[in-house]
């Protein structure tokens, strides 16, 4: 076990669990970001500008952090085709799975949907068993 | 204006959780995935803060006709457990564990000029409407095709 950080995890959850129950009592929509970007790519007719404002609040909040305290070391190790095909399977699985981390995730979770649970549980499994493959067979054998 | 000022602060408390917690960074989201290894358990704590003030917010607002700032509540259509939830799930799950992005974090860290974070959210970009435009031809195919 290293670089365990229980606080700053738990106190960042909270805010993700806030911002979650903030749209939902605001804007009664669910805050999943895959569906939130999925509908920012294809928008409907005035569907659009919200789907605009949560993204730009998302992607400003590093900007914003960095202003304040540090912000965490961002080291990614994939190689650059690993990335795409990740970013390929992430994008075309939650769209078919219908959310990601944070819709089926957080929201899902918290609204104690079977669906939601399902799906967040079978995420966790698959993610656990490419990592194990990946670090444990495929990487030890290198 | 009132309804868009509120959304973008949600998304803002959304990616600075992100960033309080870390799971902005790839690397942590896969030693938390590495039970084997170097476990890493914070992003446990992540769901285990997050879920219950989520679960709050859902929960009062029970007791509301609609939401403050719009007419009604839009929950999701599909409540079924079936085989497209459960494979997409599996494919998200190994996008996931190879680059250890998830939608949102690989978004938030779109601004900090990282190249291989731009590689990942252009793929996942092309993803989405891939996984559309599958759907849309099957279902065309089935029509085509007697059973």
């Amino acid at each position: 076990m290293h670089d365990f950080t229980p606080i700053s995890a738990a106190i960042g959850g909270v805010m993700i669990g806030a911002a979650a129950a903030a749209f939902w009592l605001g804007n009664g929509r669910i805050a999943g970001i895959s569906g939130i970007l999925a509908g920012a790519l294809r928008p409907e007719r005035g569907d659009l500008a919200w789907r605009f404002a949560f993204l730009a609040g998302l992607i400003a909040a590093p900007l914003l952090w960095r202003t304040v305290m540090p912000l965490p070391a961002i080291i990614i190790t994939a190689s650059p085709g690993a990335l795409i095909v990740a970013g390929l399977l992430v994008g075309f699985g939650t769209r078919l799975g219908g959310g990601c981390t944070s819709g089926h995730g957080v929201c899902g979770v918290a609204r104690l949907s079977p669906r939601s649970i399902a799906a967040i549980a079978v995420t966790i499994a698959t993610a656990l068993v490419t990592v194990f493959l990946m670090r444990h067979v495929l990487g030890a054998a290198r | 204006m009132t309804r868009l000022v509120w959304v973008f602060a949600t998304g803002l408390l959304f990616g600075l959780g992100l960033c309080c917690s870390a799971m902005i960074n790839p690397a942590k989201v896969i030693d938390f995935l590495d039970p084997a290894g170097n476990w890493d358990p914070s992003l446990a704590l992540v769901m285990i803060g997050a879920i219950p003030v989520a679960a709050l917010g859902f929960w009062k607002a029970q007791g509301l006709a609609s939401p403050w700032l719009e007419p009604r509540f839009q929950l999701p259509a599909k409540t079924r457990i079936d085989a497209s939830l459960l494979a997409g799930a599996a494919l998200f799950g190994v996008g996931w564990g190879i680059a250890g992005f998830c939608p949102g974090p690989a978004l938030a860290s779109l601004a900090l000029g990282n190249w291989r974070t731009l590689l990942f959210v252009a793929a996942m970009v092309i993803g989405m409407p891939a996984e559309r435009s599958l759907r849309a031809f099957r279902t065309r195919k089935a029509r085509i095709t007697p059973t």
